[in-house]
C-alpha cells in the first residue's frame, strides 16, 4: 500500500468482501463506519474504527439497534409466559435460552424435573448448541472470504433443527420448556432419527476440519491474530469457548452444573491455550464434536418415567431471589430472578454472554489492522439479540 | 429405555415417602387438582440443608472485611449473597479479587425496590395513576439481605479456583444514586455500568465513557425504574386479558 488511494481501494475491497458499509472520512486519520445493516441479518453491531493508515487506533462498538427491553417485559410477562421472550435472546439456539430460566424458577418453587425431563431437556440443550455452533463453523470461513463453508453448515444444520422441531414444534423458537418439565415427550422413532442427524453433524465436522482448519489462508488470517490472554478474559467476563481457548479450563456444565445431567456422560473440556482467532474456532469444532458425544450417550440411557412434575395450574413463584447460569452455546447464560410471589416476576437481570463477550472488542480491537476487524468479531461470535436482549 | 440412576431413585422414593405423611396428616381436599396420570411427585428439599463450601468463604469475607458487611445471606448450594455500604463498594470488589480469587466478572446491575405504582398483578385492567398511590400503603419489601434504600446495586463475581459465586449488594442513596465504577479492578463492568447509568439513574463515579449504550443520545427518563411506564401496556390494554379462561373448580 502506497498511496492513499491504493488504500482507500483495498478496504473498499475489503469491506465488500464482508459485506459491510463504508464511510470515510479524511481529516487527521480516517474513520471507518461498520454497519449497521438489516436487522434480520448477522449483524446490525456498528462499529466506528478510527484508522492511522492500516492501522485501528479506536474501535467502538455501537449497539442498541435491536434493544427490545426484555427486562422490562418480563416484569409484565407471567412466569410461563416469559419463555415466549427468551427464546428470541439467542435465536441460534433457542431452546438452550429457556433452560436457565426455567430452572431459576424451578429453584425458587423447589420443584424438580422428573429424570425424563432432565435427560430430554440436556438432549435438546446440546442439539441446540450443535444447531447454533454449526453456523458459526460455516460463518467464520465465510467472514475470511470463502463461501462455501456456510453454505455446508446450513445444509447440516437443517438436520438438526428438523429433529428440534419434530419434538418441540418450533424450528427457530420451541418454547418448550416448563416448570417442573417440558410439554411434551418425544415422538417415537425420534431416538434413531437422531443418531442419523448426529453422523451427519461429526461428518460435517470432518469436512469442516478438513475444508478451513487446515487451509493456509485460514491460519494465516486467524494464526496471533487478535490474542486475549486469560487474566484479561476472566476481568471482561468472557465465558464460554471464548474463555476456553485463552486456556481457561471452566465449564458452568461441568463445574457448576444446575439441573441438566452432564454428571451421568462421560465428556471431555476442550481448552486451547493461544487464544487467537484460530484456537476460538477450533475449540468450538471440538466442542460441536463433544455435543454430539455427550447427545449420543444420552439418547441410549433415557430413563422412563413422567415428564411433568407436580406443579399448579396457576404458577406463582414463591418470594425469593435465584440466579441460575447454564453454558449455553455462546457461553454463560443466566437469569437472576427476583420474585414477590406475584404472577409475574419483580425483576429479571438477563446476563447473555454476548454483551460480556463484546465488552472485550475495544480492547482486542486495538492495533489490529482493518481486514482483521471483521475476523476477529467473527470469531468472537456473537448474536445481536443476545447483546441488545 | 435403560435404568433410572440410583441417586434419582433414592431422591424420588424419599420424596414419596414425604408425599404420603403429608397426605395423611392432611385432607384430601386441600390437594392440587392436577392430572394424576401425568404427575411425578415432586421433590422436596431437605429442611436442615448446609452449604459448607459457602459457610466458609462467608467466614473469610467477613474476617477480612470486618464490619463492612452489614449482612448476608447464604441459600444452601444456590448462592451467596453479602451486602455491604455503597461506599465500600469498590474495596469489596477489590478485596474479592485479591483474596477471594473472584477473578471473574459475571454481571452487575440495579434493583428498584419501589413496588411498581402501575399494579404488580397482570390482571390490572386499569392502570392506576402513580399520584394516588400512597407510599405507605406499599412499603418496600427487600429481597435477600434485606436493605434501606429503594436502589440496590448487586454484581457478581466468580472464583474459578474456589468454584464459588458472590453475589454483593450494595443500597444507594435515594437522591443521587452513586457508586464508585469497579472498572479498574474489572474492565468488563464498563458496560454494565454503561448499560445500569441510562436504565436506572446510577452514577458511577470514574468512568471514562457513561453515555447510553442502548437508547438513543437524548432519550429522557431511565425505563427500568419501576415509576417509569411501560407504554405499549398504557396505549393498549393486555390482550391476554379477553381470552383468560376459567380455571377448573374456579367460577368466573
Amino acid at each position: 500500500m502506497t498511496s492513499e488511494s491504493d488504500q482507500l481501494a483495498y478496504i473498499a475491497s475489503q469491506a465488500a468482501d464482508a459485506r459491510v458499509n463504508v464511510e470515510v472520512e479524511t481529516n487527521e486519520g480516517m474513520t471507518l463506519n461498520l454497519g449497521p445493516q438489516h436487522p434480520a441479518t448477522h449483524g446490525t453491531l456498528r462499529i466506528i474504527a478510527k484508522l492511522d493508515g492500516e492501522k485501528v487506533i479506536t474501535a467502538e462498538p455501537i449497539m442498541g439497534y435491536m434493544h427490545r427491553g426484555y427486562e422490562k417485559l418480563t416484569e409484565v410477562r407471567t412466569y410461563p409466559q416469559v419463555t415466549t421472550l427468551i427464546n428470541r435472546i439467542d435465536w441460534l439456539g433457542s431452546f438452550a435460552n429457556e433452560v436457565p430460566f426455567i430452572l431459576a424458577a424451578e429453584q425458587l418453587m423447589e420443584v424438580e424435573a422428573p429424570p425424563r425431563a432432565q435427560w430430554i431437556r440436556t438432549i435438546l440443550f446440546e442439539l441446540s448448541r450443535i444447531a447454533n455452533v454449526c453456523l458459526f463453523l460455516g460463518d467464520m470461513a465465510v467472514q475470511i472470504g470463502a463461501t462455501t463453508p456456510v453454505f455446508y453448515a446450513f445444509r447440516d444444520r437443517e438436520f438438526v433443527l428438523n429433529q428440534i422441531e419434530r419434538v418441540t414444534g418450533g424450528r427457530f423458537h420451541p418454547n418448550f420448556d416448563r416448570i417442573g418439565g417440558l410439554k411434551d415427550d418425544l415422538p417415537k422413532g425420534w431416538i434413531e432419527e437422531t443418531r442419523g442427524a448426529l453422523k451427519r453433524m461429526e461428518a460435517f465436522c470432518d469436512e469442516m476440519e478438513e475444508l478451513v482448519l487446515g487451509n493456509e489462508i485460514f491460519q494465516a488470517r486467524t494464526r496471533g491474530i487478535g490474542t486475549i490472554p486469560s487474566d484479561v478474559a476472566l476481568a471482561y467476563g468472557l465465558s464460554g469457548a471464548n474463555l476456553r481457548a485463552s486456556g481457561v479450563d471452566w465449564d458452568i456444565r461441568r463445574d457448576a452444573n444446575v439441573g441438566l445431567v452432564y454428571d451421568q456422560v462421560d465428556w471431555k473440556v476442550w481448552t486451547h491455550p493461544d487464544g487467537d482467532s484460530f484456537a476460538r474456532f477450533w475449540v468450538r469444532l471440538q466442542e460441536t464434536r463433544e455435543a454430539c458425544k455427550i447427545i449420543d450417550q444420552l439418547l441410549g440411557t433415557i430413563p422412563s418415567g413422567p415428564i411433568m412434575a407436580k406443579v399448579p395450574r396457576i404458577i406463582k413463584v414463591p418470594p425469593g431471589e435465584a440466579y441460575v447460569a447454564t453454558e449455553n452455546p455462546l457461553g454463560e447464560m443466566g437469569f437472576y430472578v427476583v420474585s414477590k410471589g406475584d404472577l409475574t416476576p419483580f425483576r429479571v437481570k438477563i446476563r447473555s454472554a454476548s454483551f460480556s463477550n463484546m465488552s472485550i472488542a475495544p480492547w482486542v480491537l486495538k492495533d489490529v489492522f482493518v481486514p482483521d476487524i471483521i475476523s476477529i468479531l467473527a470469531s468472537l461470535y456473537f448474536i445481536l439479540g443476545d447483546i441488545d436482549r | 429405555m435403560a435404568e433410572i440412576p440410583e441417586h434419582l431413585l433414592k431422591r424420588a422414593e424419599a420424596a414419596r415417602e414425604k408425599a404420603q405423611a403429608n397426605q395423611e396428616s392432611k385432607s384430601p381436599s386441600s390437594e392440587e387438582t392436577t392430572d394424576q396420570t401425568t404427575v411425578a411427585v415432586a421433590d422436596e428439599s431437605p429442611i436442615e440443608e448446609v452449604d459448607e463450601k459457602a459457610e466458609t468463604t462467608l467466614q473469610k469475607i467477613q474476617s477480612g472485611l470486618g464490619e463492612k458487611i452489614i449482612s448476608s445471606h447464604i441459600a444452601p448450594n444456590r448462592g451467596l449473597w453479602i451486602r455491604v455500604a455503597s461506599k465500600d463498594w469498590r474495596e469489596t470488589a477489590q478485596f474479592l479479587k485479591d483474596q477471594l480469587d473472584c477473578s471473574f466478572f459475571d454481571w452487575l446491575s440495579v434493583i428498584d425496590w419501589m413496588p411498581s405504582p402501575y399494579g404488580r398483578e397482570l390482571d390490572t385492567e386499569q392502570d392506576i395513576e402513580p399520584e394516588t398511590i400512597n407510599p405507605e400503603e406499599q412499603p418496600i419489601e427487600w429481597g435477600y439481605t434485606g436493605g434501606q434504600t429503594r436502589f440496590q446495586l448487586i454484581c457478581r463475581v466468580y472464583s474459578i479456583s474456589l468454584g464459588i459465586g458472590v453475589i454483593v449488594k450494595a443500597d444507594l442513596d435515594d437522591q443521587s444514586p452513586r457508586a464508585l465504577s469497579l472498572i479498574p479492578i474489572y474492565p468488563g463492568a464498563n458496560w454494565h455500568e454503561r448499560e445500569a447509568r441510562e436504565m436506572f439513574g446510577v452514577t458511577f463515579d470514574e468512568h471514562p465513557d457513561l453515555r447510553n449504550i442502548y437508547l438513543p443520545g437524548d432519550f429522557e427518563g431511565h425505563p427500568l425504574r419501576k415509576d417509569y411506564p411501560l407504554l405499549s401496556r398504557r396505549m393498549k390494554p393486555w390482550p391476554g386479558i379477553v381470552d383468560v379462561e376459567v380455571m377448573p373448580g374456579e367460577e368466573k
